[in-house]
């Protein structure tokens, strides 16, 4: 595995060497326009997902100046937050080409397992309930992936089989009617809980040096640069200031009148968390390049000896687990878990924000941080539409809209793409 | 050296229930030459390939691997002797880079993470080895590649680990002019490098311009297998169609049910 080929040196009209990157390290003008070349030619990357937030904010905040308040914003991360963890987790299918459409009801499941081992007076501690709700929604999100790949089934078809048949599993654990309440302090936290102003800045202080840090030592272990020096500096400054812009954003006081309301909510961080892994994971281990080598070309993957089912189950499984997180901080915003849960418009909004965040629904192109750009969008529309007073009708109407647009974008860039060979 | 064969064929069949497909091929391929496999739709080539990648299992006769008699049980037993294939579709992903392409499925690790540092390095240095110098960037996708430079990615691909034999299925088919004498460079060059080469193709022009030998494979029988020096292109037609040519290829006695089989 580790034999090098000899026989390079044996050429010796010495070839003109080839760049690892273009440009190999140059300055940053150079980097600068390669990088507009390549936005022109179609690979836009997150700029158009950017660029709808801009637009988005800028039309809600001259219909309703209550839209850019800091405690709208902060309220806007939080509500997107459950889109953004089912995304996530959706994200990885996409990636194979393929759907998980039970992704909501596995949420679901996952929340009421949670909910009826935490309720009551033999209740168990709080996590006691979410790790067998996490272990349903792995444990679900995997026999799904065994049924598609064993059986050879479509993925659609399972899903959709599993969409029906979990929201009745969710009925049936909470009877007709039913509501369970969540009395869990901690479990309500997970979604509602607020860090200390300073315990903000604090953790905020510790994510941006790790992740700045990670960022350098990468940079200089390589022999062959990657970038220029001054786009790794503006990339660091851009995360410290992100960082600041976002922990100072919480820590404004939202409260009205007496009740002081200030601090950075604890899903934020789950929600960092989850996709800081996933992006580790995608762009770092050898299993995040053999997902997208099965979406891309599954024949070329099973010819290099990957385990082609094998990944499909695991990618399945992480979904189910994912579906699992999300289906729990939902409970827990809501403080309950009910019949009224629509796990068919929680998978319609996830897969929705994975394509407007950019991820391709044909497998092999996107990334993690797409789910999280997406959800922000959604959660936009939602929230502004909230903010005027229109009707849910009116909100679907809008965010099915922009959906359209979003892939429209995609399938145009696309095409600049396959005109100019970027790919 | 020269005298041992890298591979040699002998008596190779394979039947496919009652059709045979392979009766009794003998081929032998040396080190340092390109090795041509020519032959018309059906006379067996791929089934032949297939045998050699451990993909069928043979009926009869033997393969001989460095002078020594070897089984090929599965892909797996092929790449451990040193045999690499490069097939028509290639095989790449579109949507990864070239790095990733080359090294799917034998990644190099640091850790739990990759090593991209020393993957680009031998990325590159294989690329350069084989003078492939069109490529702007090791990092670009696959799909922004021409037809040529992805036919030299997979090639390069197929050589990086240590192969003796490549085999290569119809490289220059989907190629343009230009495109297609790049290809047929990196040909030469592999077999400059003392590997030996099987190159399949349609195009006796590109054959007559490339390979050191020319086999002609029959209705499943090796009818003639000379130098390229020995042989002129009408002579290489007439034993491709009909299976001998003139009193200099005699070829091999097909049995006439064969030869009323592929009248009709």
């Amino acid at each position: 595995m580790t034999d090098s080929n000899p026989a390079p040196q044996a050429t010796g009209s010495g070839p003109a060497p080839i760049p690892a990157i273009v440009p190999a390290t140059g300055n940053f003008s150079d980097y600068f326009a390669n990088w507009l070349a390549r936005v022109r030619a179609g690979d836009t990357g997150a700029l158009p997902v950017i660029a709808g937030l801009i637009i988005i904010a800028v039309i809600f905040q001259s219909l309703n100046g209550n839209f850019l308040t800091p405690g709208n914003l902060v309220n806007l991360m939080v509500q997107g937050a459950v889109y953004m963890l089912f995304s996530l987790g959706m994200i990885f299918i996409l990636l194979l080409g393929e759907i998980d459409l039970s992704i909501g009801f596995i949420g679901g499941v996952a929340g009421v397992v949670m909910a009826l081992l935490t309720f009551g007076n033999d209740a168990y501690p709080w996590y006691v309930g979410v790790g067998a709700g996490l272990l349903c929604g792995a444990a679900i999100g995997f026999i799904n992936g065994i049924i598609i790949t064993a059986i050879g089934l479509p993925s659609f078809i399972v899903t959709l089989a599993g969409l029906l048949a979990w929201n009745g599993v969710m009925l049936i654990i909470l009877g007709n009617g039913g509501t369970i309440p969540i009395n869990d302090q901690m479990i309500v936290n997970l979604a509602n809980g607020l860090l200390t102003p300073t315990a903000g800045w604090i953790v905020g202080a510790i994510l941006v040096v790790l992740i700045c840090g990670d960022m350098i030592l990468s940079y200089r272990r390589r022999k062959h640069a990657t970038e220029p020096v001054s786009v790794l500096v503006l990339k660091v400054a851009g995360i410290v200031v992100a960082g600041i812009v976002v922990i100072a954003l919480c820590n404004i006081d939202r409260g009205r009148g007496a009740i002081s309301i200030q601090g950075v909510p604890w899903v934020l961080l789950i929600v960092f968390g989850f996709a800081w892994l996933w992006t580790t994971i995608l762009k770092r281990t050898k299993f995040g390049v053999y997902v997208y080598a099965i979406g891309g070309n599954a024949e070329a993957a099973r010819r290099a000896g990957i385990s082609v089912n094998r990944i499909r189950v695991t990618v399945f499984t992480i979904a189910g687990f994912m579906g699992g997180v999300a289906g729990i901080i939902y409970a827990s915003r809501l403080r309950s878990v009910s019949t009224n849960l629509d796990g068919g418009t929680l998978v319609l909004y996830c897969i929705a924000a994975a394509v407007i965040g950019g991820t391709s629904l044909f497998g092999g192109r996107g990334r993690a941080i797409s789910a999280i750009l997406g959800g922000l969008v959604i959660a936009s529309i939602d929230n502004g539409m909230g903010l005027l007073g229109l009707s849910a009708a009116a909100r679907y109407v809008v965010t099915g809209i922009v959906l359209v647009i979003a892939v429209t974008i995609d399938a145009l860039a696309s095409r600049g793409r396959a005109s100019s060979g970027l790919g | 050296m020269a005298d041992i064969p890298l591979l040699e064929l002998r008596g190779v069949k394979k039947h496919f229930a009652a059709v045979e497909v392979l009766r009794g091929v003998d081929m032998t391929v040396y080190p340092g030459k390109v090795t041509a496999l020519v032959g018309d739709n059906g006379a067996g080539k791929t089934t032949l390939i297939k045998c050699l990648a451990g993909i069928y299992g043979l009926d009869g006769g033997a393969i001989f691997w460095e002078g020594k008699e070897v089984n090929i049980p599965n892909p797996k037993a092929a790449s451990a002797l040193g045999i690499e294939f490069v097939y028509q579709d290639l095989a790449l992903a579109n949507n990864l880079d070239i790095v990733q392409n080359m090294f799917l499925g034998r990644e190099r690790m640091s850790g739990p993470f990759l090593n991209e540092e020393s993957m680009e390095d031998l990325a590159r240095e294989t690329l350069a080895g084989l003078n492939v110098t069109t490529i702007k960037s090791i990092r670009q996708q696959v799909s922004s590649l021409s037809g040529g430079q992805r036919q030299s990615v997979a090639v390069a691909k197929a050589v990086m680990w240590n192969s003796k034999l490549v085999v290569l299925d119809e490289p220059t088919a989907a190629l343009g002019v230009a495109q297609t004498a790049q290809v047929l460079a990196l040909v030469r060059r592999l077999a400059d490098r003392g590997l030996g080469v099987i190159i399949i193709s349609h195009n006796l022009e590109d054959v007559l311009k490339v390979a050191d030998s020319i086999a002609v494979l029959r209705l499943g029988v090796l009818v003639a297998q000379p130098d390229k020096t020995d042989v002129s292109s009408r002579e290489l037609v007439e034993l491709i169609t009909v299976g001998r040519s003139g009193t200099r290829f005699p070829g091999i006695a097909a049995t006439p049910a064969a030869d009323a089989a592929n009248a009709v």
